[in-house]
């Protein structure tokens, strides 16, 4: 619990400082120093027990489904690490204080850092994988905001934009990385995972994972061919730099690689990878930082530069470089953090931090000059200082490695190549602000000493390097061995913490480079020269080059083929791609054919089905002739009814032979209001490509259906059977279906079909049209109404409401129903407009066809209701039989209701559609009509 | 007859779809239409094709399956609704752009220069500090 508050007080810290920004610039430091403030005492109430070896858990189920769970551990590298963050972070708050200047938001500023405080913690103190890469963005997003700061300059923004590119592409690899890790050990829970390193080791996909994890890690750590993003976040504010960019995100990537040493190290692959990955950074940053004119900038150098010899040190085979690794991380961290002040310090009180303008400024601010002094002698290895002890660690591993086996030599001898430079770029950051002759009027600012508490966190910094450099033991001694013992995960191999070990290659390696450094400084100019030879690569503006190409370019020429704005196009893909994905699964079938024996075939049906087939392909041929191709179309779907009443599906044909029906008027009404012929527009090509994905998604549905056809079938439908005449009181099962077991679908489809037919006369109202009778190109006949429609007319009227009564009533327990008599009834009324006109038609039906729609969805929804006051479900049946004088004995069912319910929306909802499109015809007609 | 039956259903979706690809709006329609033949038709091989058992309790032995024929009846009566929706759709789609072609514009594949301007603008406006910052310090 306590452990959940440490990385929990941060995040809630985050409301003090944007509280306390009113209250003054002082008030609103000392309300963000209290989370951090508040976290060490509680880490140091934790420390006899980890500085023992214990490891503090906590944990909490928040998605346990993933593997994701809020658990936390602390042990002697989170420890470490946290007592990093903490005090430095806390250290960094004092000196923002005075760093910042009155105009900037400081709130915003400290809510930020604590933000990233936090997350930081989080990093360093998960115990889920998952949970840890979930921190990891966190601290991505929170540097891309502390970076951007000052987010009114475009150097700032565009800084921060790379290093969230470069971070954010590195922590997806991980994300990667971390799912496989986690799905080969089974489990997401770091103690899981650092117990089953041999697991991994072994696994098939171990190079895939490290590879992954480790794109995240060199993405975060600045290492090379990633280390570019970090010169350029330095337009950062100092304190950022400070903390982000020496002690705490960039040290994330090390942190992991110490993290996971026990469950990915120890092969040949591992080895390889990171210590050449770590010596390259190494040299590359170590050569780049002599030559850098911004002080933070060679600061930027200098970090990648140590960074990659913690890395390399991690490569290295001998397990007592991983304590060298600890040890420089803690030190570089210290040193580096108060060299960044110190630049702060410069900028802030010269205006400038190009060391071509600084000079001779120890005459002005001697303090600030003597704490950089032995700040960057640290950073150079002096002795007697903290960077000197894990240099000479470093140094006498880079001797005792075997990494590359006959060629292992490289590596001190690079080394000491690095740390030459390393010397130089140290004395030239001393020496040529501090020293030589002072110019104050080519600064633009009168230089002065800082106040005292901006030097203050420096001060503490250099006295921690100078105590470690010389009482190593008593200061951090047993931190060092809990931390080293939790990443080898064994007990530790002998080391002494000793100034003075005697004569030895590392020594006598580290006197070669200072001497060579100092040679290399004195010949400083004549360097620069040959390093100015070399092409400069702008790494902001190649970067930006390669993502405009990408995310511009690249994608837009992907978009653009994909999405050329043709319908036709898309369509084409969408059903191929449905077609792939049908066929994929088909292609496990062993065979077609499932073994039910086929049934024989009948004249009949052969001469139906074979008559639908060649219609079909008439009408897609000859579409172009629309009329011709809608005869076709009605063929088709006559022989639908046929089939329908062949397979036993009675109400389906009379269905589908009145919608049919009502289909072919919809489309004749239709053709009348467009243009009777198609233009030929498709070229070959496009004919071909439609032809190829219609064959493939017709042999795709035919392949499905037979093997569906031949294989035993099984169904729900025994249910319907058994329970129809018993449960609805009726004896077609299909009627009894749709207005009981299932009627509140039925209930539903009714209303789609009012909400269509409303929707119509939606679209119809205002429509500009095309007058038909003005196109050139078609001749229309000019015949009044036929006659023997008219005549025929008359009598089928009056029949055809009869026989939708018959239909209705027989509905429940023979085929029919509402549906069919709606359909009936409504054909027969558009045959009056068809036969008569519209105007004779409308003097004889004056009422709307809406009230007739409302009224079927009101009844059938009623009728669904009132079962509610008999106490049973919605649309609950009732039936009985009733004794009628005449009729006889008949039986009626609340069902009953609700089928009139479906019959008046179906009448209604098709005579609105219908009528409405004549009269729109009308509109044209009118005139000749009145003659 | 199940093999004949699943050839109509392949040609029934092959001239469907075919249709459905068409630059114009009425053989699109008429595409639908032949799809819908083709899905119910396919809803009624799922219950299998039985002759002469029509699923009214008493008239036999066997009866088919109701549940499809359900289904595709009220397939029916929605499939025309939508059917009558689209070519309203496509009516009023040539009364407002002047051309009955699918993308709503007679030249294929090409957009009318006002559209690509207007599109163009917008793509412009992200992006551009990218590329014109200021130079670096």
């Amino acid at each position: 619990m306590l452990l959940a508050l440490i990385i929990l007080l941060p995040f809630i810290g985050v409301l003090l400082p944007v509280w306390f920004h009113r209250h003054g610039r002082t008030a609103c430091a000392w309300a963000t120093a209290l989370p951090p403030a508040l976290g060490l005492v509680l880490l140091f109430s934790q420390a006899p027990a980890v500085l023992a070896g214990e490891v503090r858990r906590f944990s909490l189920n928040w998605i346990p489904e993933l593997g994701l769970n809020l658990a936390f551990r602390l042990d002697g590298l989170s420890f470490l690490f946290c007592l990093l963050i903490l005090a430095i972070g806390l250290l960094v708050i004092l000196y923002g204080r005075y760093y910042l200047s009155s105009d900037d938001p400081m709130g915003k500023f400290f809510a930020l850092l604590l933000l990233f405080m936090g997350a930081m913690l989080g990093v360093v103190t998960a115990n889920n994988l998952l949970l840890l890469v979930l921190f990891w963005e966190a601290t991505s997003l929170s540097s891309f905001l502390l970076i951007s700061y000052w987010n009114g300059r475009s150097d700032a923004r565009r800084g921060a934009r790379m290093a969230l590119t470069v971070t954010g592409a590195g922590g997806l690899a991980m994300l990667a990385g971390v799912l496989l890790l986690g799905h080969v050990v089974g489990s997401f829970d770091l103690d899981v995972v650092l117990a089953s390193g041999e697991l991994i080791r072994e696994h098939a996909w171990y190079p895939v994972i490290l590879v992954l994890i480790l794109l995240g890690i060199f993405t975060k750590s600045a290492q090379f061919p990633f280390h570019f993003w970090l010169p350029h976040a330095m337009s950062a504010p100092t304190p950022v730099s400070s903390y982000l960019h020496s002690a705490t995100m960039v040290k994330a990537g090390v942190f992991l690689l110490a993290r996971l040493y026990p469950a990915l190290s120890g092969t040949e692959l591992w080895f390889i990878l990171v210590s050449m990955v770590g010596l390259i950074t190494m040299t590359l940053g170590a050569v780049t930082a002599l030559f850098k004119h911004d002080l933070k900038g060679l600061l930027a150098y200098s970090t990648i530069s140590h960074l990659g010899l913690v890395t390399l040190l991690f490569g290295l085979d001998t397990r007592l470089a991983v304590v060298a690794a600890l040890f420089h991380i803690m030190n570089h961290a210290t040193f580096k953090a108060s060299l960044f002040m110190a630049v702060g310090i410069v900028d802030h009180e010269t205006g400038t931090r190009d060391m071509r303008l600084l000079s001779g400024l120890r005459k002005y601010m001697p303090m600030t000059a003597m704490l950089g002094l032995i700040a960057a002698g640290a950073m150079a290895g002096v002795p007697l200082l903290n960077g000197f002890l894990s240099t000479e660690m470093f140094l006498g591993e880079a001797v005792a490695q075997r990494v590359l086996g006959g060629w292992s030599w490289v590596i001190p001898v690079v080394a000491v190549f690095a740390k030459v430079f390393s010397v130089a770029y140290s004395i030239r950051f001393i020496h040529s602000v501090f020293y030589g002759p002072s110019q104050p009027e080519a600064l633009p600012k009168p230089p002065h000493e800082a106040p005292f508490f901006m030097r203050a966190p420096i001060l503490i910094l250099v006295g921690l390097c100078l105590l470690v450099g010389i009482v190593p033991n008593l200061i951090i001694g047993p931190l060092l061995a809990a931390a080293a013992t939790t990443t080898l995960a064994s007990p530790l191999p002998y080391y002494s913490l000793a100034i003075w070990h005697g004569w030895n290659l590392p020594l006598l390696m580290s006197m070669v480079a200072m001497v060579l450094g100092t040679v290399a400084y004195l010949n400083f100019a004549r360097l620069l020269r040959l390093w100015e030879r070399l092409p400069a690569v702008n790494a902001m503006d190649a970067f930006e080059n390669f993502v405009h190409d990408v995310v511009i370019v690249r994608a837009r020429q992907v978009t653009g083929r994909l999405e050329n704005g043709s319908l036709q196009h898309y369509l084409s893909l969408l059903i191929l791609g449905t077609v792939v994905v049908a066929a994929s699964g088909l292609w496990g079938l062993e065979r077609l054919n499932g073994g039910v024996p086929l049934s024989a075939l009948d004249p009949p049906s052969v001469a139906i089905a074979l008559i639908m087939m060649v219609t079909a392909i008439y009408s897609a041929i000859w579409h172009h002739e629309r009329i011709a191709a809608l005869m076709f179309l009605s063929v088709v779907g006559l022989g639908m009814a046929l089939i329908f009443a062949r397979f036993s599906a009675p109400d389906l044909a009379l269905t589908q032979l009145s919608v049919e029906i009502v289909t072919i008027v919809l489309l004749m009404l239709i053709l009348f209001l467009l243009p009777p012929r198609s233009p030929n527009d498709s070229t070959y090509a496009h004919v071909v490509r439609d032809g190829l994905v219609a064959t493939s998604a017709g042999i795709g549905v035919g392949v499905l259906a037979y093997t569906v056809l031949t294989r035993p079938q099984q169904t729900i439908s025994d249910y319907f059977i058994q329970n129809s005449v018993t449960g609805g009181g009726g004896t077609n099962v299909v009627n009894v279906i749709l207005v009981d077991f299932r009627g509140f679908d039925t209930f539903g489809e009714i209303t789609v079909m009012a909400i269509a037919a409303i929707g119509i006369f939606g679209l119809l109202d205002g429509m500009r049209l095309f007058d038909p009778k003005k196109d050139p190109n078609v001749q229309w006949a000019s015949d009044k109404y036929p006659l023997l429609l008219l005549i025929l007319n008359m009598p089928v009227l009056p029949l055809a409401l009869m026989v939708a009564v018959y239909i209705f009533l027989r509905g429940h327990n023979m085929p029919g129903g509402g549906f069919i008599a709606g359909l009936i009834v409504a054909i027969a009324l558009i045959l009056q407009y068809l036969a008569n006109g519209l105007r004779w038609s409308n003097n004889r039906m004056q009422w709307d066809y809406h009230p007739l729609v409302g009224a079927g969805v009101l009844l059938a929804g009623l009728t669904g209701l009132g079962s509610w006051s008999f106490g049973a479900p919605f649309l609950t049946s009732a039936h009985d039989h009733f004794h009628i004088p005449l009729l006889g004995e008949i039986e009626l069912a609340t069902a009953m209701l609700f089928d009139i319910g479906v019959f008046l929306a179906v009448v209604g909802a098709t005579l609105l559609i219908l009528a409405n499109l004549g009269k729109l015809k009308s509109l044209d007609t009118a005139s000749e009509e009145n003659r | 007859m199940e093999l004949l039956f699943a050839i109509l259903i392949a040609i029934l979706t092959g001239t469907g779809v075919y249709l459905l690809l068409r630059a114009r709006t009425f053989p699109v329609v008429m595409g639908v239409a032949l799809i819908s033949y083709a899905v119910n038709l396919f809803l009624l091989a799922m219950g299998r094709l039985r002759t002469g058992e029509p699923a009214i309790i008493g008239s036999g032995e066997s009866y088919s399956d109701p549940l499809v024929q359900a289904l595709i009846l009220t397939a029916i009566v929605i499939g025309f609704a939508m059917t009558a929706f689209i070519t309203v759709l496509a009516l009023r789609a040539r009364g407002e752009l002047g051309n009955d072609h699918v993308d709503g514009y007679e030249e294929h594949g090409r957009e009318p220069e006002r559209q690509r301007q207007a599109r163009n603008a917008a793509d412009n406006q992200d992006g551009a500090e990218g590329t014109a910052g200021e130079p670096e310090q």
